[in-house]
């Protein structure tokens, strides 16, 4: 005969404690569950920072830092790459298109980036998203700025407004552009990748504001050109920071790699996005696995919290063991009535923790996916997240052996006698 | 079915580690008899009731009980034994604290079933725990639903009564049942369990210490007088 209805009569009649600590399972797994969906999103996420990318050239140097500076816009690059050497690379036959990328200067903490229309064209995130304007368009006139979303959010830009550029990367710079204001021309909706904290400006801008400047400093002021000077000048590039590649085939990939790392005109690096990601995820990816951990450890909190609510009730409980032990309950019933409302208080956490977790998500991401880019799949549960839970029950059940050793022992020894 | 209720032969329980608490060379209860057993706290009392319940395992002789020899019986088979033929009344305290009434008469039959199986099969388990309660006294139909902590003492001990008798075991063991009870409820008590136990001829060892009582039974035992065991009289234990 089932002792479960009993288990659960007995959960019942302590319903307060008994909610409490099913409440607080289900904090610890909705946590667990949660690390587990935001380590999913920020990992797909992050491989999808660029996508339709097959090469990004720059400078020689290693792979990671050439897809930290062009891509994720931290730290710089140790060359440049020469305009001729890009043109010769975009020109040749094999290769659909190219984006060229100019680092260098800053605004206000955010790094300016400076290309052409062929940004906003083929520039693809998340699989096949492309870039969309929240508001106006891309940069007509020479002196036009186009904001990332995040860029426009913290420091409140509308249409229209002028900003000035920094020369340099710090957020507090002293050598402005300030003879050559910009106009914001377009805002991008929020993609979750660096582009929405980059401010975009056309490679001839980057010439224009950089035109009177001599070996990276700024000019005395006899030296100045000014703002209208410089639209009567040849603004073609010297050169560029780095450049992404698409070729007309993905078999022509590695053939074009090759003849880029072996190019002689000028040392140059050509590496293929997915395998750099790679290398940077294992890098990263160690927080995310830190995190799992610590909410693994919260759900034993969790559990222990659990085992300390029926441990408490096993003294004041033996009377009741000792009468069913006078009605033929043996040892192994008091045992499994203890085991079953170990594993009902776990199940019913685990369910609320569930139920927690969905409801939660459903609230916050959307705010996520608008604030932060990142898209959490509402979707139902992965076969890890099942796993992990049938986990939390079965380590519930190891722990709830205790007291329910603990009260076989008692029955064993108390026998019919009543303690009260 | 002719085999006595209980025959103990040289009968010895000591702990383990203790001294030797029963040593009876002899008891026997027939069939439908009633018997007051007349034993004070350490007279070996909660010992010699939990030898006859299976509970505990006598360290030597014979314990048969309906024909059974318990001593010779597993755990498990003793505590299945218990369940499927005797019947427990204690003190105070018998109830099921978050069960209702009728739930905690039905109780014993979650852990032997066969102890209702003739009622069961009828479908009529829970009529006949009805019938029990109103048989003891607890007429109110409402009562039977209400949570036992609501019940009077004196309720509570019909309610563990009604709960001793269900399914019919052979055996009744009832430890001081009525010491918590004032005279008059004590008298009625007893009264309704003899009707219910000679109602399905089932065998009554009553344990008290109060000695007024002993003339309502068929024969009165003193534990004292047959446990050599026992520490003289006036010596607490």
């Amino acid at each position: 005969m089932s002792v479960l209805p009993l288990a659960m009569r007995s959960l019942w009649n302590r319903r307060g404690t008994a909610l409490l600590t099913i409440f607080s399972i289900a904090v610890s797994v909705s946590l667990l569950l949660g690390v587990q969906k935001m380590r999913v999103a920020a990992r797909d996420s992050f491989a999808n920072t660029v996508s339709g990318v097959h090469l990004i050239v720059g400078a020689r140097s290693g792979p990671l830092n050439l897809l930290l500076y062009s891509i994720f816009r931290v730290g710089d690059a140790t060359a440049n790459v020469s305009w001729a050497s890009y043109q010769k690379i975009a020109r040749h036959p094999d290769v659909e298109w190219t984006i060229p990328i100019s680092l260098g200067d800053s605004h206000r903490g955010f790094r300016v980036v400076g290309s052409n229309a062929d940004y906003f064209a083929h520039y693809q995130y998340g699989g096949d998203r492309t870039l969309a304007f929240a508001q106006g368009k891309p940069f007509g006139d020479l002196f036009d700025v186009v904001l990332g979303a995040e860029v426009a959010r913290q420091l409140g830009y509308q249409l229209g407004d002028e900003i000035i550029v920094a020369h340099g990367l710090g957020r507090v710079s002293f050598s402005q552009h300030k003879d050559k204001p910009f106009r914001v021309a377009g805002i991008l909706a929020a993609t979750g990748t660096p582009v929405d904290r980059s401010v975009h400006v056309s490679l001839e801008a980057i010439s224009a504001i950089h035109l009177d400047w001599q070996n990276g400093a700024q000019p005395a002021p006899w030296a100045r050109i000014g703002a209208a000077q410089a639209r009567q000048a040849n603004l073609t590039p010297d050169s560029i920071t780095a450049f992404l590649v698409r070729m007309k085939e993905p078999a022509l990939i590695f053939t074009m790699e090759r003849s880029i790392n072996q190019y002689r005109g000028e040392p140059l690096s050509a590496v293929i996005p997915g395998v750099a990601l790679t290398q940077l995820w294992d890098l990263v990816g160690i927080a995310d696995t830190a995190l799992t951990i610590v909410a693994g450890f919260v759900v034993l909190a969790g559990l222990l919290g659990m085992l300390t609510a029926i441990l408490t009730t096993l003294n004041e409980r033996r009377r009741e063991m000792a009468i069913m032990r006078s009605m033929g309950a043996r040892p192994a019933h008091i045992f499994s009535l203890l085991m079953a409302e170990a594993g009902t208080l776990a199940l019913l956490g685990v369910l609320a923790g569930v139920a927690l977790t969905f409801a939660l998500l459903a609230i916050a991401a959307p705010l996520i996916a608008q604030r932060y880019g990142i898209f959490i799949q509402p979707g139902g549960l992965s076969g890890m997240d099942l796993s992990l839970l049938a986990g939390i029950v079965v380590v519930a059940l190891l722990l709830g052996a205790y007291p329910a050793w603990r009260g076989y022992r008692n029955t064993l020894s108390d026998g019919l006698s009543m303690r009260v | 079915m002719s085999a006595p209720a209980i025959e103990l032969r040289d009968l010895v329980f000591s702990w383990p580690t203790g001294p030797t608490v029963l040593d009876i060379a002899r008891l026997d209860v027939a069939r439908g008899e009633k018997v007051f057993l007349r034993g004070a706290s350490g007279s070996g009392k909660s010992t010699l009731l939990g030898i006859v319940g299976g509970v505990l395992r006598p360290s030597q002789g014979s314990i048969r009980v309906l024909g059974t020899e318990l001593a010779n019986l597993r755990p498990g088979a003793r505590d299945r034994f218990r369940g499927d033929h005797i019947g427990f009344i204690f003190q105070m305290f018998n109830l099921i604290p978050y069960l209702s009434v009728l739930d905690n008469v039905l109780l014993p039959v979650r852990f032997t079933p066969r102890r209702g199986a003739a009622f069961a099969a009828a479908g009529a388990l829970p009529d006949e725990a009805r019938r029990l309660l109103v048989a003891l006294g607890l007429h109110d139909p409402a009562l039977q639903n209400r949570a036992v902590t609501e019940l009077s003492i004196g309720q509570q001990q019909r309610v563990a009564a009604a709960r001793a008798l269900l399914g019919s075991p052979e055996l009744i063991i009832a430890d001081e049942p009525t010491s918590s009870l004032d005279y008059d409820a004590r008298a009625d008590f007893l009264q309704l369990l003899m009707q219910e136990c000679a109602r399905s001829s089932a065998t009554l060892l009553f344990v008290s210490h109060d000695t007024s009582l002993g003339s309502l039974f068929d024969r009165s035992v003193s534990l004292r007088e047959i446990n050599r065991a026992a520490p003289p009289a006036g010596v607490a234990a």
